[in-house]
């Protein structure tokens, strides 16, 4: 009873103070609610808060964002959507055509985002040419991880094709050490089959496979050799990785039982938090081939809400997610590297400067591609049907051949 | 007054749950079929648009494995802890000692959720940690026990797992029924000097009939509803070889915001529902009306 009261007095009170003055507010629905991530959110909180504002968290773990995904759409559906909500790529314009995006290009404008943020990137937040989302980091999913220690005592170097690739894993495998670690769940297979799609097929071929989903690329010799490789890369990965999690491959890696993991540069945040050094416990290198920078970019959708106090707050909370202050705090913390090119990196390590110079150098070379395996480059159906696909072929004797088959199939199916 | 009242009381009780089970129940089955033939992707839309989202369930490999998986899995689970619970059944009939503690032992498994089991048997399973590396350690270097990461066997795993889970309760309802057979006629039949095995297989199943339909409806919609057991043991893999129809209804509900696939999907697993479940309340009905 005293609890109805105080709620009573507490929302009276939020109701004179709002026709006094609109007092900013936001509510954020996130799922970043481990160790180094809420940290990192932790900060946007303490700076939101210095504005004035106040901040109602609203984290739901659990299934990788799935969870969130369901609250989210019962918020919707009950018309009381969050100020902003963690979502990422093409996500963003499935809500947008739902009707429930808000318009922030004045923010965006006024804080010149489109001179800071790669061109490519900043497409992303954009919903029928104005501004919807704010960007919040740049994960490389590209990356090859590796034991120094291992790969000196063979005297392997860093491959820069597949084939090097399977010559260096030959060789491991005949001295008794996994080559590859690998976790089989089916958003890791298609971690790896994108990284052989961008290196077996160049940027070109990845962005018509993977992005426009033509159907000529889906079916060619091209891809049916990336199935050969994935066939051969399942010879690389010890009996035991069915369901391993991802953060139990790198600390094979870590610990020496394995060579090499293929994952995004989360994985570096297992290696420094284990007191690991790059360059001298364990390489990064981008994953064989020529070129190319798959990101996956996580991002606030911000919904149209109602009530001065809470635009303003939505504002506010744009100009912060994308200022450069919170952008180094907020990568340091969690592994990835700034979106905007004009924040200093002097405090991150060698690997996030590597990403961040490719980043660059992609990014004019056309060669910077969103990730398809991490939600950045399709809509769930789509990426969901390829996924089938990957992970049947990788977890079973299907021929090359059958794949491809069904790969084109599973596209033409799941529009 | 007082009069009318008693009489329309347990009607006025009742409404509520009725309005419930008719809104929650029936209204939602009907608005799942009202979504299966949308276009509906993140959010649900209201416009019809055929069977669309049925063509496309029945052209997608992933749910062909899924619907076979599910008879498979069905047919094996409720076969083998059929029989499985009635030789355990029968075995503790025979007034040997301490069959309360072998009772409890038997039903245990049961007092365990399905998560648990699950993780559980993945450890059991899986080549590296459980019965493979044991085996091996021991010297016998070529014995390999690698269901969990087999495709073709994967499936079989989890059957394994869903039998020892359910095969103890089985049991009990098998040794409920063979109490409850007429002890004057098996005696009468001893006296006749019909070898045990004989009362069994004549006398006392066939009389059971009503417990076998019990079990047998207890078991299939365990079976159909099955999903935690399948997320804990493998997670629906390896690759998708061993998804069940709620595994793929939950990744095309939740995970890829492809509601008419996951409506559609959850409209054929009530469709299987029906088929076993309709036939047994026209046989009660029919009993009653007798």
């Amino acid at each position: 009873m005293t609890k109805m009261t105080a709620f009573a007095a507490l929302s009276a009170f939020a109701l004179t103070a709002g026709s006094a003055f609109a007092e900013p507010k936001a509510e954020v629905l996130h799922w970043w609610t481990s160790g180094g991530e809420a940290k990192a959110v932790a900060v946007l909180q303490q700076e939101f808060a210095q504005r004035g504002g106040t901040w109602t968290d609203m984290p739901v773990a659990g299934g990788g964002g799935d969870a969130a995904m369901s609250a989210l759409r019962a918020r919707v559906l009950s018309g009381n959507a969050p100020t902003a909500v963690q979502l990422k790529g093409p996500a963003i314009q499935e809500w947008y055509e739902e009707g429930v995006l808000a318009d922030i290009s004045d923010v965006a404008e006024e804080q010149h985002w489109a001179d800071v943020l790669p061109a490519r990137i900043a497409d992303h937040m954009k919903c029928d040419g104005h501004w919807c989302a704010a960007p919040v980091n740049v994960h490389r999913v590209n990356w090859v991880w590796a034991n120094k220690a291992i790969l000196d005592a063979n005297g392997i170097e860093m491959p820069k094709t597949w084939e090097e690739f399977n010559a260096a894993a030959e060789k491991l495998k005949a001295a008794g050490i996994t080559p590859l670690a690998h976790g089989g769940q089916a958003w890791q297979d298609a971690t790896v089959f994108e990284t052989v799609v961008l290196g077996l097929g160049g940027p070109e071929f990845y962005h018509k496979a993977l992005v426009e989903l033509d159907q000529d690329a889906l079916k060619s010799d091209t891809m049916k050799a990336v199935f050969d490789e994935m066939r051969t890369l399942r010879g690389y990965v010890d009996d035991n990785f069915s369901g391993r999690d991802w953060n139990l491959a790198t600390a094979m890696v870590m610990n020496g039982e394995a060579a090499f993991q293929i994952m995004g540069d989360w994985a570096k945040g297992e290696f420094l938090a284990a007191g690991k050094t790059p360059g001298a416990d364990f390489v990064c290198a981008p994953t064989p081939g020529d070129a190319g920078f798959l990101y996956n970019v996580d991002s606030f959708a911000m919904f149209k809400v109602d009530g001065a106090g809470k635009q303003e707050g939505q504002k506010i909370l744009a100009e912060l997610i994308v200022g450069p202050s919170f952008q180094e705090t907020f990568n340091l913390n969690k592994g990835s590297i700034p979106v905007r090119t004009d924040v200093s990196l002097d405090k991150f390590d060698d690997c996030a400067k590597m990403s961040a110079a490719d980043m660059k150098a992609d990014g004019e070379n056309g060669s910077l591609l969103p990730s398809y395996a991490h939600g950045m480059a399709l809509r769930g159906a789509q990426a969901g049907a390829i996924t089938d696909v990957v992970t049947a072929h990788f977890n079973s004797d299907m021929s090359s051949e059958e794949a491809v088959q069904q790969l084109a199939t599973a596209v033409a199916n799941s529009m | 007054m007082t009069d009318w009242l008693s009489r329309h009381v347990p009607k006025i009780v009742l409404a509520p749950t009725f309005v419930a089970v008719l809104l929650f129940v029936y209204g939602f089955i009907a608005w799942t079929a009202w979504v299966s033939l949308t276009r509906s992707k993140l959010l649900p839309r209201y416009e019809i648009d055929g069977l669309i989202q049925y063509e496309r369930l029945f052209a997608s490999p992933r749910w062909d494995t899924a619907l076979s998986n599910l008879f498979v899995f069905g047919a094996l689970f409720i076969g083998i802890s059929m029989i499985l619970g009635l030789m355990l059944a029968i075995f503790l009939d025979q007034k040997i000692r301490i069959e309360g503690a072998l009772r409890t032992i038997y039903l245990y498994p049961m007092a365990l959720s399905m998560i648990v089991t699950g993780t559980a048997w993945k450890w059991i399973l899986n080549p590296g940690l459980g019965i493979q590396a044991m085996v091996q350690g021991w010297g016998f270097e070529s014995f390999t026990f690698d269901w969990l990461i087999n495709p073709d066997m994967a499936l079989y795993a989890i059957v394994m797992a869903a039998v020892w889970q359910a095969s103890g309760f089985v049991m009990a309802l098998f040794l409920a029924g063979l109490r409850s057979v007429d002890g004057e006629i098996i005696k009468a039949a001893q006296v006749d000097g019909i070898p045990t095995w004989r009362v069994y297989t004549a006398i006392i199943i066939p009389s059971m009939a009503p417990i076998f339909l019990s079990a047998f409806i207890v078991l299939a919609h365990l079976a159909i509803k099955s999903f935690d057991l399948v997320i804990a043991l493998t997670g629906g893999g390896p690759g998708y070889a061993t998804d069940l129809p709620a595994t793929y209804m939950y990744a095309m509900a939740f995970s890829r915001g492809d509601l008419g696939q996951a409506a559609s999907s959850a409209m054929i697993m009530m469709l299987v529902v029906f088929t076993i479940v309709v036939p047994y309340l026209y046989s009660e009905l029919r009993a009653k009306n007798d």
